[in-house]
């Protein structure tokens, strides 16, 4: 019976490709793949690069960050501050939603509040905001509470959707989780980038066409673009090397030199913003996972410089990594402003004697046992790194226990908590990137200030590093308009961690990104991935 | 059949090498050669303590310099320390098959234990007390067909994780795997027990021995069990091979053993990431490893299967 | 019969209720979704108002009712991933994990029991003992070993076959199939293979063994006895006995052929209720696991229903015996 069925199956299929879609001639369509799923449409759902460079595709920024991330207008044609605390922002004249309505500023208005809105989860940007209203047609004020020289950095990713159609479907804030009700934009959109949404399946694929009315002279020459994830990275890898995606990123370190030898791919490297580093509890005076009792060796410089210096990040690079990695002893990365290049030297590496008599002296002649926490599903070959890590540690005469778990269970455990009581770990990793503002106060502030319930400081700061000095420093940074006297107490601020050995950075990891051959693209260091940029010969 | 020997152990020996099931045995080759493969990698994985070249659980003796050396035979680059080959982390492939095959033995038997021992005690219960006990607990065993190993594992685990501090977790994850395949296994053992059961408790010895006063469950486990072992070990053999195959799988989905005490699954599972990078030896030695094993056992379970079938001689 | 039928409704629904308790007192222990919905540098006191807000602070009785209140009316709230109805999350991925399972269980059935009649009947032949030892390869190597090795061989290096998805679908109503295109069925081969290799080693033993038992039965020396062919003793008599267990197994084997998907699924980014499933472990997405696990419950409780309504066409002695007698009665 089944056979009859298949038969008259096949029919039917020859059938429906009688009827079916037949691609021009000239018609390009761009096929790729990456580990997880857009989680939403919507513009200000997450937080997170992923969602929102893809969506970044259907909805224009005020303020576009071009292929060297440096800033560049978008929708705005002209931005700046008539005082310290006065934005203003000029709206481009003529462009069109997808659905044909003209952009004006009360759009702008409309997608800023509601980025700011219940629901978005952009509220972070929005903290020095006090208002934000329409001062003509095409021209957008805002004010804030103090001065916030860094707003239009902070802004360059939010979209712009049509106030018009987010009324007619009821779509004025983000979905909201308690309403318990979804949201028309999560699924749907309208904004006025080079890409329109054609069709969003979920967790299965989501189709974009090209927007034929875009403002901007295309680069690409893309008709159509089918997005799908994979998450099996073998499968990813293998669906490249058969021709049934065109370009796929977060490429396997392992799979680099495979798909290099392949002669119908091309690999495009770069290392990301992102520093991945690791840290110690400091805090507490008794670690939670150890057999020291009674005091914590992190606490002691002596002890973290002998960690520090007696791990091998080169060989991490040449075997864990296979070479994508850039390492690094600094928390900032090149890119970044702020990055000082003349103190991003490792010191020499310890011989292990070296090394355990440096415990030794410290008061840890038999060395001691310690935990550490790892995510295992975060960053490149995380697990792999502190595995690596145990290994080089056990030769110094430290036992450590790793324990290397999936993201969630992962930062819930070793973040800080929501009073800033230190989180539960004794050592562990984390990866960074100023990703807003591409400012190394953001580093300063997140992860190096003594952590301040008040002040909002240190709140990524885990293993609560402490220096007053420095938290001055950095508050200083934070004010200060003048370039060379910033930089100079930035240089400062930067030497008294690193002398400190206050964490232990490890490397910027490699993006690596693969596509065919006939594909052309931009590969920006923040790991976002503008398809306005891809041609397909 | 495999009912306790009372006379020694040269009694048994020479009732064993007269019976039928011995010579089915001999006179299958590939029987032998199952058992021949199985108890090998049994013996070697048991004794890698002594036999294997290096330590590769024991993170002090790792070092990455030794990362990626291709085997020794096939290419100038290796090294006769690591035979055949090492992965990203410097370890020794050889050496980590043999200790991972034994971890994954000890997890495997370990879980079938469990689910034999669970499987035929709710049997018991089940057919000897019928009625509701009964329905219930076959309605159970209905449920938990229904939920294989691997979700049942990732209920476990769930579970675990949220009821004993994450902080002890992997020292665990040996338990939670154990008892999550054990769990799953229970089933088959208890549906054989149970129809055995059935159709012993009416017999006229056990309405006797009830009569003088006897326990019943007494008699059950006396006069019933040996009637069930030649199944049970059948299935437990099948099992055994399941089991290794489900640990695997586990791996697969991050809910396994830690990957620095890599179990033969948790080795193929690291082993697939990099299948396509060229090092192929880091997953095709622990594959080919776990595929003879497997089906080495499966063999010999079909083969007991078979011999203990006296409806087939 | 509409009596037996009823009660197993009765249990059916029972077992339901205890895999929704099961479902949600588990889950309420994985991980914490806060974590997994909002950016890493979002801060403590949004963590926390978003905590209060989904409810997680209240007890975990209350949450249990409100998820089964809200269950009873097919309402498993949104997402926590991505805000979405859960209910129609699972119902847009369910075509695509039951026609997986569909052609598996084809696959299983059409090559499973040829092979067990095959090897059954011809037990001591070369060819049989090849066929068994070949099918172990099936229960040997893990099933994303098996899915892997089978992409680079007939995606990478053949260019036979697509390397993963579903290809071109058709939508049929809320119904989106692969039986439509010639891409969607060429999508479909190697998943189902993969799916289907673990159980067609299964189904070949057990009718295998079946077979084997049938075939020294008096009533199949009798048939031979009375002189009928081969043919018609083979398969009208022996296979048609060996139908009872091989239903059984093979409806519990549908069932888990299901279950079973998640791995599969995973390996093939086919988008099915187990990528789902895992793409939701990852993120604590707790509506979307409990939901799962009780659509796990309900292909469950259908397929046995199934498997016994079935035991009645093939076993007519079972129409005069057990729960049935009462109502069965000519």
């Amino acid at each position: 019976m089944h056979f009859k069925l298949r038969h008259s199956v096949a029919l039917a299929a020859l059938a429906c490709a009688g009827f079916g879609f037949v691609p021009s001639a000239d018609a390009k369509t761009f096929k790729w793949a990456n580990s997880g799923d857009v989680s939403s449409m919507d513009p200000y759902a997450r937080q997170e690069t992923f969602l929102l460079t893809f969506n970044s595709n259907i909805y224009d920024p005020l303020i576009r960050r071009d292929k060297d991330l440096k800033l560049e207008p978008a929708l705005a044609t002209k931005w700046g501050q008539t005082d310290p605390t006065t934005w203003f922002f000029d709206i481009r004249p003529g462009v069109k939603f997808h659905d044909g309505t003209p952009l004006t500023a009360d759009d702008v208005v409309f997608s800023l509040n509601r980025a700011n809105g219940p629901g978005s989860n952009m509220g972070s940007n929005f903290v020095s905001v006090k208002e934000i209203k329409k001062v003509g047609d095409l021209r957008v004020e805002v004010t804030t509470k103090y001065p916030d020289p860094l707003l239009a950095d902070k802004w360059a990713a939010l979209g712009m959707m049509s106030k018009a159609w987010a009324e007619k479907n009821n779509a004025l804030n983000s979905a909201d989780m308690t309403k318990n009700e979804e949201n028309f934009a999560t699924r749907n959109a309208m904004g006025t980038g080079p890409f329109m949404l054609k069709e969003r399946r979920a967790g299965e694929k989501t189709i974009l066409v090209a927007n034929p009315n875009w403002w901007d002279k295309p680069v690409h020459n893309l008709t159509e673009v089918i997005f799908t994830p994979v998450a099996n990275p073998a499968t990813r890898v293998a669906a490249l090397k058969a021709g049934d995606i065109d370009m796929t990123y977060e490429v396997p370190p392992a799979d680099t030199e495979s798909l290099k030898k392949d002669a119908n791919i091309k690999v495009l490297e770069g290392p990301e913003t992102r520093v991945v580093f690791l840290g110690f509890d400091q805090e507490r005076p008794e670690l939670l996972e150890s057999n020291v009792k009674g005091k914590n060796p992190f606490k002691d410089k002596k002890v973290r410089e002998a960690i520090h210096r007696s791990i091998d990040v080169d060989a991490i690079k040449r075997t864990v990594m296979r070479g994508q990695s850039f390492p690094t002893d600094l928390m900032v990365a090149p890119g970044i402003n702020g990055y000082m290049k003349e103190l991003d030297k490792r010191p020499a590496l310890l011989k292990p004697e070296e090394a355990k008599k440096m415990l030794a002296d410290a008061g840890y002649p038999n060395g001691f046992e310690t935990g550490m926490d790892c995510p295992n599903d975060r960053y490149v070959n995380d697990e792999k790194i502190c595995q690596a890590v145990v290994a080089m540690l056990a030769k110094i005469g430290i036992k450590v226990n790793l324990r290397a778990q999936t993201r969630n269970l992962y930062f819930a455990k070793i973040l800080r908590k929501a009073d800033l009581s230190p989180g539960d770990t004794s050592f562990y990793m984390l990866g960074w990137s100023p990703a807003q503002t591409y400012d190394v106060h953001n580093v300063f502030e997140a992860l190096i200030q003594t952590p301040n319930k008040a002040t909002k400081k240190g709140q990524f700061n885990a293993g609560g590093y402490s220096n007053p000095a420095l938290d001055k420093l950095a508050d200083s940074i934070e004010q200060e308009t003048d370039k060379a006297k910033r930089d100079a107490m930035i240089k400062e601020a930067t030497k008294l961690y690193v002398d400190d050995f206050a964490y232990v950075p490890l490397h910027q990891q490699a993006v690596v990104w693969a596509a065919r051959k006939n594909v052309d693209l931009v590969q920006p260091a923040d790991n976002s991935f503008p398809l306005r940029f891809v041609t397909v010969k | 059949m495999a009912a306790a020997s009372r006379s020694g152990f040269s009694g048994w020996l020479h009732r064993v090498s007269d019976s039928d099931v011995w010579w089915s045995f001999k006179s299958s080759p590939m029987t032998v050669a199952a058992a021949v493969a199985t108890f090998l990698i049994i013996a070697v994985a048991f004794l890698s303590p002594v036999l294997a070249p290096h330590t590769p659980f024991d993170p002090a003796t790792l070092s990455l310099s030794d990362g990626l050396k291709p085997p020794v035979l096939v290419s100038p680059d290796g090294e006769w320390a690591f035979p055949l080959g090492t992965d990203d982390q410097g370890r020794d492939v050889l050496s980590s098959i043999m200790y991972g095959t034994r971890l994954s033995l000890i997890v495997s038997l370990a879980a079938v234990a469990v689910a034999m021992v669970l499987g035929i005690s709710l049997g018991l219960i089940s057919g000897y007390f019928g009625g509701a006990i009964d329905a219930v607990i076959m309605r159970v065993a209905d449920v938990q067909l229904t939920f294989p190993a691997i979700l049942v594992a990732l209920l476990i685990d769930g579970v675990v994780r949220g009821l004993i501090s994450v902080k002890r977790h992997d020292e665990i994850a040996i338990f939670v795997v154990v008892g999550a395949i054990g769990l799953s296994f229970w089933v088959s053992y208890a549906r054989t027990v149970r129809g055995s059961v059935m159709v012993e408790k009416n017999k006229e010895y056990v309405q006797a021995a009830r009569v003088i006063g006897l326990s019943p469950l007494l008699i059950m486990v006396r006069h019933v069990l040996p009637n069930v072992t030649g199944p049970v070990l059948v299935i437990a053999t099948l099992n055994l091979g399941l089991a290794i195959i489900t640990e695997a799988t586990l791996s697969f989905l991050g809910v396994g053993l830690p990957s620095t005490e890599p179990s033969l699954g948790t080795l193929i599972r690291l082993g697939n990431e990099v299948l396509q990078s060229g090092d192929w030896w880091i997953t095709v030695f622990p594959g080919v490893t776990l595929a003879a094993l497997v089906l080495a056992v499966n063999l010999l379970g079909d083969w007991l299967r078979d011999a203990l079938n006296p409806k087939l001689r | 019969m509409l009596a037996f039928i009823l009660r197993r409704i009765l249990q059916s629904s029972a077992v339901l209720l205890a895999v929704g308790l099961v479902a949600f007192s588990l889950f309420r222990y994985v991980g914490d979704p806060v974590n997994a919905m909002v950016g890493q540098d979002t801060s403590m006191e949004e963590r926390d108002a978003l905590r209060e807000k989904l409810g997680l602070n209240d007890p975990a009785p209350v949450q249990f009712f409100h998820f089964i209140a809200n269950a009873a009316r097919g309402n498993f709230g949104l997402s926590y991933r991505t805000s979405e109805p859960v209910g129609r999350l699972i119902l847009e991925r369910v075509p695509a994990t039951l026609e997986l399972s569909f052609c598996a269980a084809v696959f299983v059935l059409f090559v499973g029991v040829p092979m067990g009649v095959y090897t059954g009947l011809y037990p001591k032949h070369w060819s049989s003992r090849l066929l068994q030892a070949i099918s172990l390869i099936g229960i040997s190597l893990p099933t994303f070993l098996i899915g892997i090795l089978l992409i680079l061989v007939f995606a990478v290096t053949l260019h036979w076959l697509p390397s993963f998805g579903r290809g071109d679908t058709v939508r049929v109503g809320w119904w989106v199939t692969n039986f439509l295109t010639l891409s969607g069925l060429k999508a479909l081969i190697l998943p189902a293979i993969t799916l289907g290799l673990f159980q067609l080693t299964l189904i070949m033993r057990l009718v295998r063994s079946e077979m084997l038992e049938v075939m020294r039965t008096e009533y199949i020396k009798f048939a031979r006895a009375r002189g009928l062919t081969n043919r018609a003793i083979n398969f009208g008599h022996a296979l048609k006995n060996t139908l009872v267990p091989v239903i059984t197994v093979a409806g519990l084997q549908l069932g888990s052929l299901i279950a079973f998907a998640v791995v599969t699924e995973t390996v093939f980014a086919w988008p099915g209720v187990g990528q789902l499933f895992i793409q939701s472990v990852q993120f604590s997405d707790i509506p979307v696991m409990a939901a799962y696990l009780l659509l796990i419950g309900l292909f469950f409780v259908l397929v046995n229903l199934i498997v016994d309504l079935l035991y009645f066409a093939v076993d007519p002695r079972l129409r005069s015996q057990g729960g049935s007698a009462r109502v069965a009665g000519h």
